[in-house]
Formats: C-alpha cells, sequence, structure tokens
C-alpha cells in the first residue's frame, strides 16, 4: 500500500532531486558570464563614454595625452563592414538561388552545400592568411599593402557561408505552390525568382544577413595583418587603399598597451561594439518570434 | 483552329527573355560555384606559400619546439601541444556543462519562459565578439582566477599539468575562456537533437516505471546521441581555429611546458602575433603553421558532417 506514496528517501528519487540540481547549476554557470560581462561592460566601458569619443582621433600610446577618441575606428568598421557586405551579399544570395531553385539534389549542389559547411569552419585567422598571401604581400590592388579593402574581403569570406545557408534555407520554407501559380501564368523562371519566391522570403533572409554581418562587424583575427591598423581620420574614398582602424582591432591592440587611458578607450569601444551586436541580436530575435506568431494565426 | 494556332504562336517568348533567363541561371551558377574556387583557393595558397618551410623541414617541423628566427630554426610543437591542450581540456569542461544545461531548457523543471530566457541568454553569448571576451580574460578573469591557481599549484603541483607557479597569463586562462565560447555552441546544438527525441520513447520509459533522469540517461541521451556528438566535434574545430580571445590571454610564450599554469602558445596565437612583422623564411614556416591549423580544422568539419549524415536520427 506504501508504495502508491511518493517517498522521498527512495533512492531513485533522491538520485533525481541530485541530478535536477545538478543540471540547475550547469544552466546558472552557463549564463553567469553573459550576466558578469554585459553588466562590467556597461559598468566599465558606459562610464567612458563622451561626446569626443566619438569625434576624436586616438592618441599615441601614454598616459600623458589622454586617450582621445575611437572615430577612424569607428567609420573603419562600419567601411571594411560595408565593403564585405556588397562582396559577399550579392554572391551568397545569388549562390543561394541557385541551390534552393535550380540544383535537383544533384551531385553538384550536394558538393557545394558540403562546401559552404566546410568553408563555415575555416578559422577567422586562416582568411585572414589567404588575404594576405593573395592580396596585401602581392600588392595586387594598386600598389598598395595594407589596406580597408583587404580586411573587407577578409571578412567577406567568413560572411558567405552564412549568407548562402540562409537564403537556400529561406528560399526552401516558401510553398512550392507560388511558384507553380508564377509559373502556370507564364512567368520565366528568373521573373518568379525575382518577384515570387524572393520577396517572399525576403525577411528570413535578411534576418540572416543582418546576423551575419553583426558577427562580421566584430571579428578581428582576419583583419589584424590585412586591414592592419590607423590613428588617423578617413578623409575620402582614397582611403580605402591605406591602413584603416577597426573597433576589433583597436581594443585588441589598446587591450594590450600598459597605459591606463588606452584600456579605457578599448572598454569604450567594447561597449559600443556589444551594444550594437546585443540589439541586432535581439531586435531579429523579436522580429523572428512575432513573424512566427502571426504566420500561426 | 487555325486561327487558335497563330494565336500561341504569337505568344512565343521572346528571345531576349529566354536569353536573359538563361544568363541569369548561369549567373547563379557562377556565383554559388565561388564557395568551392575560394575553399580550394585557400587550401592551394596556403599549401603553395608553406612549401619552402616544407621542404626544409618536412614532419620535423611538427615534433621539434625550437622557434627562432634569428637562427632561422622553426618547429611547431608548442604550438600544436597548445593548441590540441587547450581544444581538449575546453571541451572536457563544456561537455558536461553544455548538456546539462541543455538538458535543463528541455526539460520541465522551471516554467518555459524561464527555460526560453536562458536559451536566449546562452545563444546571445555566442554572439559577443572574441575580442571583447579576450579584455574581460585580462582585466576580470586574470584577478579573479589569481589566488585561486596558487592554491592549485601547492596541492596539486605534483601533477606535471599543474607543476608551475602560475603566470600572469597561462593556457588554464584560455582554456576557461574558451570554455565561455563553446558553452553556446554545445549547448544550443545539444538541445536541438534533445528536442528531436520523439515523445513516444520518454512516454514509453515513464509506463515501465523509470524515474525522470533514469529515462534521460537511457533512453533520451543515447537516442540525441550523434547530435550531441556533432555539436562537440564543431565546437572542437572552433576551439582549435579560434584567435583573438586565446592570443590575448594565453601569454604567447614558445618554451615548451607541460604544465598548463604556465604561458603557452597556439598555432592561431602564433598567427596572430608573428604574421605582422615576420619575413623571409619565417613567413614560410608561419604559412606551414596554418596549413597544419587548416587540415586539423577540415578533418574535424568534415568528419562532424560526416557523422551527421550517417547518424541522424531516423524515427
Amino acid at each position: 500500500m506504501n508504495s502508491l506514496y511518493y517517498q522521498k528517501r527512495l533512492s531513485r528519487n533522491i538520485g533525481d532531486k541530485f541530478f535536477t540540481s545538478v543540471s540547475a547549476i550547469c544552466a546558472l554557470i552557463a549564463i553567469l558570464p553573459l550576466i558578469f560581462l554585459v553588466t562590467y561592460i556597461l559598468y566599465k566601458g558606459g562610464s567612458q563614454i563622451t561626446p569626443e569619443l566619438f569625434t576624436l582621433e586616438p592618441n599615441p600610446p601614454g598616459d600623458d595625452l589622454g586617450a582621445g577618441g575611437i572615430n577612424p575606428a569607428l567609420i573603419g568598421t562600419l567601411i571594411i563592414t560595408s565593403v564585405a557586405s556588397i562582396i559577399a551579399i550579392p554572391v551568397g544570395v545569388g549562390g543561394g538561388i541557385y541551390l534552393a531553385e535550380y540544383s535537383k539534389g544533384g551531385s553538384f549542389s550536394r558538393f557545394i552545400r558540403f562546401g559552404v559547411n566546410v568553408l563555415a569552419g575555416v578559422p577567422s585567422i586562416i582568411a585572414g592568411v589567404f588575404i594576405y598571401a593573395l592580396i596585401v604581400s602581392t600588392k595586387i590592388l594598386f600598389g598598395s599593402m595594407y589596406s580597408g579593402l583587404a580586411g573587407g574581403m577578409a571578412l567577406s569570406i567568413l560572411m558567405l557561408p552564412t549568407v548562402i545557408k540562409t537564403t537556400d534555407e529561406g528560399l526552401k520554407l516558401v510553398p512550392n505552390e507560388l511558384r507553380y501559380a508564377s509559373l502556370g501564368v507564364g512567368a520565366s523562371m528568373y521573373t518568379t525568382i525575382l518577384k515570387v519566391t524572393l520577396p517572399s522570403a525576403f525577411r528570413s533572409i535578411a534576418t540572416g544577413v543582418v546576423l551575419g554581418i553583426a558577427r562580421a562587424a566584430g571579428e578581428t583575427a582576419p583583419l589584424i595583418f590585412t586591414a592592419l591598423f590607423s590613428y588617423y581620420y578617413i578623409t575620402g574614398i582614397g582611403d580605402l587603399f591605406y591602413e584603416m582602424g577597426s573597433l576589433a582591432v583597436l581594443i585588441y591592440n589598446f587591450a594590450l598597451e600598459p597605459y591606463d587611458a588606452q584600456n579605457k578607450l578599448a572598454w569604450a569601444a567594447s561597449f559600443i561594439l556589444v551594444l550594437s551586436i546585443l540589439s541586432v541580436n535581439i531586435f531579429s530575435r523579436i522580429l523572428a518570434a512575432f513573424t512566427e506568431k502571426t504566420k500561426r494565426v | 483552329m487555325e486561327e487558335k494556332l497563330t494565336l500561341f504562336k504569337n505568344r512565343k517568348r521572346f528571345g531576349i527573355e529566354k536569353n536573359i533567363d538563361i544568363i541569369f541561371k548561369n549567373t547563379a551558377l557562377v556565383l554559388s560555384s565561388f564557395v568551392a574556387i575560394i575553399l580550394l583557393g585557400i587550401i592551394l595558397v596556403v599549401f603553395f606559400q608553406s612549401f619552402e618551410s616544407f621542404s626544409r623541414y618536412g614532419l620535423k617541423f611538427l615534433v621539434t619546439s625550437n622557434w627562432n628566427p634569428v637562427k632561422d630554426e622553426y618547429g611547431a610543437f608548442t604550438a600544436i601541444y597548445g593548441t590540441l591542450l587547450t581544444s581538449f581540456l575546453s571541451l572536457l569542461i563544456t561537455i558536461p556543462l553544455g548538456v546539462g544545461t541543455a538538458i535543463f531548457i528541455t526539460e520541465d523543471f522551471v516554467p518555459k519562459v524561464f527555460r526560453e530566457i536562458i536559451g536566449s541568454f546562452v545563444e546571445l553569448l555566442a554572439a559577443i565578439p572574441s575580442v571583447v571576451l579576450g579584455l574581460w580574460a585580462i582585466f576580470v578573469m586574470e584577478p579573479f582566477f589569481r589566488t585561486f591557481f596558487v592554491l592549485l599549484h601547492n596541492f596539486f603541483g605534483w601533477i606535471p599539468l599543474f607543476s608551475t607557479e602560475p603566470a600572469g597569463r597561462n593556457s588554464l586562462l584560455a582554456i576557461l575562456i574558451l570554455v565561455v565560447m563553446l558553452l553556446p555552441i554545445v549547448t544550443s546544438i545539444a538541445r536541438d537533437s534533445l528536442n528531436q527525441v520523439p515523445k513516444k520513447l520518454r512516454n514509453a520509459a515513464y509506463g515501465i516505471g523509470a524515474s525522470r533522469w533514469k529515462t534521460i540517461f537511457s533512453v533520451i541521451l543515447p537516442a540525441a546521441l550523434s547530435g550531441i556528438m556533432a555539436g562537440v566535434l564543431l565546437a572542437l574545430g572552433r576551439a582549435m581555429g579560434e584567435t583573438m580571445a586565446v592570443t590575448m590571454i594565453i601569454g604567447n610564450s614558445n618554451a615548451f611546458s607541460w604544465s598548463i599554469l604556465s604561458p603557452g602558445y597556439t598555432i592561431s596565437s602564433m598567427l596572430a602575433n608573428q604574421f605582422g612583422e615576420a619575413d623571409g623564411s619565417q613567413v614560410s614556416s608561419l604559412f606551414y603553421a596554418a596549413f597544419v591549423l587548416m587540415i586539423l580544422s577540415l578533418v574535424v568539419n568534415i568528419f562532424a558532417q560526416w557523422l551527421v549524415k550517417k547518424f541522424s536520427l531516423k524515427y
């Protein structure tokens, strides 16, 4: 009769309680770093934010001058990420269109999908090494060595797999009826893709691409010997062919400086970088949840 | 009848539209093959750049640990050992933590809202740039763990892994920051594969009287194992190639030591550190090291993909 009731002291119940608490502790440990990290960056970086930060050049390392600002690095990150997007988005979306719309699951498309996964796993520093060998050391870009353009190219290699994958998967979710309907009224294949399937998959592709851009904006390893770093204002389009600073490389360089002023600048740059990346992530997450809800209704 | 046929004849596609269609398709084809071209390009370029060093040192490069640009002698054993050591040890810590977290957010211990919050917190952790994690490791983690490392050395100094006095920046800190970076990967993939296990299996196990954790250990985890393994391998690939955070905290010393409390080196941190100012045969040796790193991560990645395809759940 007793066996019908829950018995606390039974070894299986004690074991269950034990493992449940172990997994709860695991979950707690897993989210602690993010909480610590974000609060520390908000506290340490947020206190450094001043209007001059956005307008000044960083001063050369040393405590006596003060740190200056991060204007060139901020603009540089925007430029380098834009270059990467301009290369990676057309190539990636085009490739994704081919995989999802034209290939019939043959060996070519399987090979390309495999290649996309492998390229996604290539260490980011290898992309930097590759661009260094191909572009920086050969001075193929009109004789310039380290340049913002080369940095953008290295980043585009990292963005490409993400863009192809999201395009491929976004297009696969478009119901076939839409394609049949469009082809049935006599539209050609490219009209169908450009006017029907691509627009209806637009939101999911755009979300993926924006997340890819956010990820690329924080990448450092491909930039440290392609774009290098610069202390000076970006004045014109010609600066694309010279060394260019970026927030990520600024953080790396100034974190290793022994001076407090530079360290503080690194924290301020982290604050801006993390805040923008996290807000893009959270915003796209909310957007995705919202569209899922509206679709269900 | 005749009239109708001419009607259809006139409604044929214009040649120009047909051509646009063909051009569009071929452009997409070319763009998609860019992936293969870039991948092959990377492998070939890195291989040919490393050729000089490869022909001079051969496989000896992999097992000698003197890296001396002045005497022009190169061997990458310290960096290769550091790469393997940091990635495997960090995985060893990450796997139980990540899988434990994944179980916690797939079971119904706490209301769904909390589980979703924990899940998205862990995924947001993946969005933090590694250079910021490195900065955090230098200024927050290192002072925090300093006394703990001294204790570790005092009590367990007889184990070779802890045999040296703790240095300010050392391999163990690199391992810990890698854990932070790998957790989101392992957790999210483990969660997805646990969610894919059909409910029937769980109900059957409960039905014959298994307790919750008995069910998890003997039914659910084995069913999700292939997916979890693939996630672990992806994390291993990421750990081996991870550059910035590791470079900033590992101490960058080529002196070989078994201890993880001494400064170390990984292939990627060696590249990040030396590539900018290297010249002559040092560049070639660095390319050789990069080639080794690439092969390591390619093998791990391809094996992971094969595992997913081979053992993906079929219910």
